[in-house]
């Protein structure tokens, strides 16, 4: 491999890393394993455990995948990788 | 005009625009009728994908799942949304780069290997076949109490739709079709939403209302924990009532690498032009996707609450049958309601606990009691549970919280009739999916790559054609005579995902150490561990061996949720016997090398 394209999935996997770490903490983290201690906080009549799991965990999701996808087509321009 | 006349209308227009639109995109190519030529907009394809993946589960079930497990609801949630993340960021670009047109074929050409492709068609065809016995059987049901035709009648119309623009237009047919499917699905589902909604809270948007206060004070979820708690249930936002955390745990992830495992999912994103519209793409279809499945947690609440504050009032000591509203007597004579009169007030309570025997009323054929009711030939003990003030008399199938939810509020016709076009167009949208990627496998895995190399695109095309006409008719039969399995098979379909199809995808782009001796065995491990599992409790062809309860669990994992464990099974297997065998070819490097890049 190219040490550019080396260089560039280097990035996208530490990209990908980080993402899914927020992806694993809304999700499993504060919706399921610390649902109890966060239910004993409100956000309007949402125990908060609650709306991660039923709401909150989508909405960060989709901001997850389009931060996701305008970070990597920076990445793209950056190793010269994008498609015309 | 009356209700049944206007439902013809609005499904007869809904049939007429998705016909329209078949006619106008038929595919002249194999690659127009497996992956619509390549040419679709990334927001148009997103649209298209949330069409294809949300069914008549989806759309008619999971509103009502959620209204009676409260919390645990959220696995769905979760689960079915959580699975776009992976797909963006996992698989979708990189086998968009790939750039043919299955997803075994990506399996069998990383792994230069028949075997590993044929296993996964056969994986494809099973998950696939499952699926879609369920969404025919979904618009026989849609058809049957809102049409008031036979299940058959409308099961073979149904039938007919799918075929005309399916073999027709192929994947190019489809992808249109799904994105008018989604605009009749989502305006249906949202607009009875914003009006019940309204109606409670005062605020129109449901995702809020869900957390606003009630009009006679107080937050809705707290006055619905408060009240189910009076009738003995468990609080409705408390965690953990009837599955332990590692079983919300394993489903969840299950659901999630499932989805992201799903072939005709997958193949969705083979269809736009380039690799980042493939990850643009699979955020937009999780946009449309989220619109629906945050509104259903309010559907669902709202709907628990009409149905407790209806049956018993608001003095909440249960209502005379005499005065109960039609929608009851409706359902009743559907079979999906049943009443009891345990303490013989004559009134119509609703509390924890089963009225019936098994939980199912059985009915005395036509025969009414004294009240006029339906007469039921197995009631329960009738006993209270726990802190409620009387026995729970009534039996609420969950597929009606969505169907009926609209009558119990009130609403205007036009929006009943709005609900079943929208029924029809989730479980039509999903099945000509499932059956796309089944007769692409069958014409392009198996025939051209496999089995008959030499024939020519015009044949391969007609072959297509003919398969996708084969499949269709086989799903109407599933769908007309659903084996005794179908509705223990959802967790089969996502387990199996999960368990056999997403590690090797996954391990082919991310691993270019991972060679067929690695893939096939963690394939076959993880599909004989999660299948084994499966039928062990719930009996696939055979009796259980086991009964199906927490105890005799593995780790206090469900069937539902063992494909997160067999899908590390896969994983483990694939990476301790590719170190074991000789590394994959160069070819196979570059080509790993190659999809990694955009360019």
């Amino acid at each position: 491999m190219k040490p550019e394209a080396e260089a560039y999935w280097k990035a996208n996997l530490r990209l990908i890393c980080g993402s899914l770490l927020i992806w694993f903490v809304v999700s499993f983290g504060f919706g399921i394993l610390l649902v109890e201690p966060l239910n004993k906080f409100y956000l309007g009549g949402y125990p908060l455990g609650f709306w991660f799991s039923q709401q909150g965990s989508i909405y960060t999701f989709i901001l997850l995948i389009f931060f996701y996808t305008w970070r990597m087509n920076h990445l793209d321009r950056k190793y010269h990788v994008d498609e015309v | 005009m009356d209700l049944q006349t206007l439902t013809y209308l609005v499904v007869g227009l809904s049939f007429a625009l998705y016909i329209g639109i078949a006619l106008w995109s038929r595919a002249s190519s194999t690659s127009e009728f497996y992956v619509a030529g390549k040419h679709v907009h990334p927001v148009a394809n997103g649209m298209a994908t949330a069409a294809d993946w949300m069914s008549a589960a989806s759309f008619i079930s999971m509103a009502g799942l959620i209204a009676f497990l409260g919390y645990e609801g959220g696995v769905y949630l979760m689960g079915w949304t959580g699975g776009y993340v992976l797909l963006a960021m996992l698989l979708a670009p990189y086998l968009r780069k790939f750039g043919k047109y299955t997803v075994p074929e990506f399996i069998g050409d990383r792994y230069c290997s028949q075997v590993a492709r044929v296993v996964a068609v056969i994986c494809l065809i099973f998950i696939s076949f499952t699926y879609v016995a369920g969404q025919m059987r979904g618009v026989g049901i849609v058809f049957s109490r809102f049409l008031e035709v036979p299940l058959e009648t409308g099961l073979y119309i149904g039938m007919g739709v799918v075929f005309i623009y399916a073999v027709l237009g192929g994947m190019k047919g489809i992808t249109y079709t799904q994105v008018a499917q989604y605009c009749v699905l989502i305006f249906a589902y949202t607009v009875p939403a914003v009006f019940i909604a309204f109606q409670f809270t005062g605020n129109p948007v449901p995702q809020l209302a869900l957390g606003a206060e009630t009009g006679d004070g107080g937050y809705l979820l707290a006055r619905l924990d408060g009240i189910l708690e009076d009738l003995g249930f468990g609080r409705y936002t408390g965690p953990f009532n009837d599955k332990s955390m590692v079983d919300v745990f394993a489903i969840t992830l299950a659901l999630m690498v499932g989805t992201a495992g799903l072939p005709h999912v997958i193949v969705r994103f083979f269809t736009v032009p380039k690799v980042r519209d493939a990850r643009r793409s699979a955020g937009w279809a999780l946009v449309f996707i989220g619109i629906l499945y945050t509104t259903a947690p309010a559907i669902g609440a709202l709907a628990r609450i009409n149905l407790v504050t209806t049956v018993n009032g608001v003095e909440g000591t249960g209502t005379d049958y005499q005065a109960i509203p039609d929608w009851f007597r409706t359902w009743e004579n559907a079979g999906l309601l049943a009443w009891v009169d345990h303490n013989g007030d004559g009134k119509v309570q609703y509390a924890a606990g089963e009225a019936f025997d098994g939980g199912r009323p059985v009915f005395d054929e036509d025969k009414r009691t004294g009240a006029g009711a339906r007469q039921v030939t197995n009631p329960g003990p009738g006993i209270a549970e726990g802190t409620a003030p009387f026995a729970n008399e009534i039996y609420v199938d969950r597929d009606i919280m969505v169907l009926a939810n609209p009558e119990i509020a009130g609403l205007p016709d036009w929006v009943v009739a709005l609900i079943a076009a929208g029924g029809i167009a989730a479980a039509l949208s999903t099945a000509a999916g499932l059956l796309l990627v089944i007769s692409v496998s069958i014409s392009h895995d198996l025939l051209k790559s496999t089995f008959a190399r030499q024939i020519s695109e015009k044949s391969e095309l007609l072959a297509g054609r003919i398969a996708a006409a084969v499949a269709i008719v086989i799903a109407g039969y599933l769908g007309l005579h659903p084996p005794a399995f179908v509705a223990q098979v959802v967790a089969f379909a996502f387990g199996l995902a999960a368990s056999s199809l997403f590690p090797v995808i996954l391990l082919g782009i991310f691993s270019k150490r991972m060679n067929h001796q690695g893939a096939i065995a963690g394939m076959l491990s993880g599909l004989i561990f999660t299948t084994g599992y499966i039928i062990w409790f719930k009996g696939v062809f055979i009796a259980p061996v086991a009964e199906n309860i927490s105890a005799n669990w593995l780790l206090g994992i469900s069937p539902e949720g063992i494909g997160a464990v067999g899908m590390v099974i896969n994983f483990a297997v694939a990476l301790t016997v590719s170190r074991l065998t000789a590394p994959p070819p160069k070819a196979v490097v570059e080509m790993v090398e190659r999809i990694r890049v955009p360019l």
